[in-house]
């Protein structure tokens, strides 16, 4: 067997040594500086759809940049938490004492977030989170590394107690599935919501039916709904609402229930539904519908907010590698680069706050037609602008 | 609370546990008779939501994206039982437990490389959409259709099972396996049939679902858990422990989540409800089946060996 052929696998892969040498010396030549990327996300299971867009955005941004940011050739490194904080945990070891990483980027969920804050902290690695931005990272246990381009997890429920308000609905229903995260949810609301709770129904997590819900809404016949529900369970809220023919008669106001991940799933059924958001396809600026553009030609789909994010998460970077003329080596040069935050955002007016989150504007959008007459998110007010968050007070950063 | 609340919450649990019951009379009948535990059955009904969302997607047409769920996983089970898990039928339950865990991971996996992270898209025929106004509440006639089609289900299993000679030879086979094989039945091409029966409930199951559910990776894992529970308590191997063990758990379930918290409202500050609440709602299925397994092992409705 082995006369057979034995030569041309051997010539291949010294032909393929010699141009990977040759490459790589080129490099060397026009010494162009490198940096490390360490993206982490969830990228399997049922809530892989956020980590996907996450992913798609940065790298969406990355290509734009010609593969470069702030003229420095990135090396990014994917890597897949599946939602486990103790693999979360594993995998940013790995990134930083292995592949040596010079930042790290991406992050899912707040409870991955939780767990992994330790040993990015520890080691001192600049960290750009796209999405997850739990509590106590933005209150006491801020970190001078950590900068979030997404938004304080309570803040998109905050900008719909202020709507609620607003509009005068005087007693509301809230819902949630009953963990953390749902109740975080609806304590953000009841901060800035100033009528009556008529009361809270916890459902448990991932629960596939919601006609006891239903029911126990028309029988408490509030002036609107407040709903969270991420992922698949906000598709099945929203479409069991729908055949109820209970969503043309009680307002829904939801946190993470319709976005650029379910609205897909939800089409017709969701129109009329609000939701609290940082970021919607038809903010104002060229460079949002720009954006918008790029990423549906890109990916076939309109691009979500954790999208948006994770674009805004690698324009920051580009902007902070710039001005360091590319070296990520000096962590405290690259760190005040970041904090500036001297980057062209999808969101205007965005700066970061002393902790690191972003002071932004918090909108509510409705679930309408766009100009192509696709089932899309359409801002209809800014009842929350410029928020700092609830937590920045409690953070020592100055 | 008023009487209408608690009948509208009885009916939601009624259709939740017919819904239960397409799942719970295949898993019921492949482990019955065949003696074979298959976790895999929840992605049987996921796969029957992704054929109904994409022959929709391509058809529009309502009947035949149930149709496509329901035997596409016909067509499906067949190519599977014949390929991979005949292999299983005479191994000990822990490696079947073992293979098919191996296959919901697989199988959620494959949907995700197939058709994405997001959710299909899967919408209820124009004649069913509407909600219909009974006892002052609005309720889904699509919910009514799928009360409907498990009981239509449920009688034709019946006379399947008790009045053709497939189904004299399926009791048969229950009964005694080899002897049935030595009087001259291909007892595996029977096996295949039953786990293709199974299957193809389960696939109905999931595509009637499709307009009422995020279409996903990963959506049979919930059902299959509580499916699990309906035929611990219902019996075993027993249709009609499958059908009673059905509604009492969606009815146990829905009551639970609908009806007790209000009622612990009642009885206790808010705060201890509010906590108690979902807590006792989120258990009390589990705890019907601790209660259960320990008076009546053999579940509330087990197959009579007559």
């Amino acid at each position: 067997m082995s006369m057979l052929f034995p030569p041309r696998p051997a010539q291949g892969r010294t032909r393929k040594a010699l141009i990977a040498g040759l490459l790589s010396l080129a490099g060397l030549a026009a010494g162009a500086a490198e940096v490390t990327i360490g993206f982490l996300g969830t990228l399997s299971g049922p809530a892989a759809a956020l980590g996907q867009d996450q992913y798609d955005g940065f790298m969406l941004a990355l290509e734009q940049k010609g593969g470069k940011l702030g003229g420095a050739a990135v090396k990014l490194i994917r890597e897949d938490d599946q939602l486990k904080p103790d693999l979360g945990v594993q995998l940013v070891r790995k990134l930083i004492e292995k592949d040596k990483v010079d930042l790290v980027t991406g992050v899912t969920f707040s409870n991955v977030m939780m767990a992994v804050a330790r040993p990015l902290a520890e080691a001192g690695v600049p960290f750009v989170g796209s999405n997850a931005g739990p509590a106590p990272l933005a209150g006491k246990q801020c970190n001078a590394h950590f900068f979030f381009t997404s938004f304080q997890n309570d803040s998109q429920a905050e900008v719909l107690g202020q709507y609620a308000t607003d509009r005068g609905f005087r007693k509301m229903l809230l819902l949630a599935p009953n963990y953390q995260s749902g109740k975080d949810q609806v304590l953000g609301f009841k901060r800035y919501y100033k009528g009556t709770v008529a009361g809270e129904i916890y459902t448990q997590l991932n629960q596939p039916d919601y006609s006891a819900e239903l029911a126990q809404m028309q029988a408490i016949a509030p002036d609107a709904v407040f709903a969270f529900f991420p992922g698949g369970m906000g598709v099945n809220f929203v479409k069991q609402m729908s055949q109820a023919g209970l969503l043309g008669k009680v307002p829904v106001l939801t946190v993470s229930t319709v976005d650029g991940t379910t609205l897909p799933a939800l089409k017709d059924s969701a129109l009329g539904v609000l939701a609290g958001a940082v970021w919607g396809p038809d903010l104002p600026g060229a460079g949002n519908a720009a954006f918008a553009e790029a990423f549906e030609r890109k990916y076939g789909r309109i691009p979500s907010q954790y999208a948006a994010q994770a674009f805004d998460a690698a324009l920051l970077i580009d902007s902070a590698l710039a001005r360091t003329q590319g070296a990520a080596a000096d962590k405290a040069a690259l760190r005040a680069a970041l904090k500036a935050a001297d980057f062209p955002s999808l969101r205007p007016g965005f700066k970061f706050g002393s902790n690191g989150f972003p002071q932004q504007d918090l909108h509510v959008f409705e679930v309408a037609k766009d100009a192509r007459g696709r089932v899309s998110l359409k801002k209809i007010a800014t009842p929350l602008p410029a928020l700092r968050d609830a937590y920045a007070a409690e953070c020592a950063l100055r | 609370m008023s009487p209408e609340l608690v009948l509208t919450q009885l009916l939601n649990g009624v259709q939740f546990g017919v819904l239960l019951f397409l799942m719970a009379a295949g898993l019921t009948l492949v482990f019955g008779i065949m003696n074979f535990i298959n976790l895999a059955h929840g992605s049987l009904y996921m796969m029957g939501a992704y054929f109904a969302a994409l022959a929709y997607g391509k058809t529009d047409s309502f009947l035949l994206a149930i149709a496509a769920g329901t035997l596409g996983l016909f067509a499906l089970a067949v190519a599977l039982d014949r390929l991979a898990l005949s292999a299983l039928h005479r191994r000990d339950h822990l490696d079947q437990v073992l293979a098919t865990f191996g296959l919901v991971l697989f199988a959620n996996e494959a949907v995700r490389l197939f058709w994405g992270s997001t959710p299909l898209f899967m919408d209820v025929p124009a004649w069913l959409s509407g909600p219909v106004q009974l006892l002052g509440f609005n309720y889904p006639a699509y919910r009514g259709a799928i009360i409907a089609v498990g009981l239509l289900v449920a009688l034709g299993l019946h006379l399947l099972i008790d009045r053709t000679r497939v189904g004299m030879l399926i009791r048969a086979g229950a009964s005694n396996r080899d002897m049935v094989s030595a009087l001259g039945v291909n007892i595996g091409w029977l096996t295949t049939f039953i786990f293709a029966l199974g299957a193809a409930l389960a696939g109905l199951a999931g595509a009637m679902v499709g307009p009422m559910m995020s279409i996903q990776s990963g959506m049979g894992e919930p059902v299959l858990i509580l499916t699990l529970v309906v035929i611990v308590i219902g019996g075993i191997g027993s249709i009609r422990g499958a059908l009673l063990g059905a509604l009492i758990v969606g009815i146990a379930d829905t009551l639970g989540r609908g009806v007790l918290p209000v009622l612990l409202y009642r009885l206790f500050d808010p705060a201890v409800a509010a906590a108690a609440g979902p807590a006792l709602a989120s258990v009390g299925v589990y705890l019907l089946m601790a209660a259960v397994l320990a008076l009546r092992p053999q579940g509330l409705f087990p197959v009579r060996h007559t």
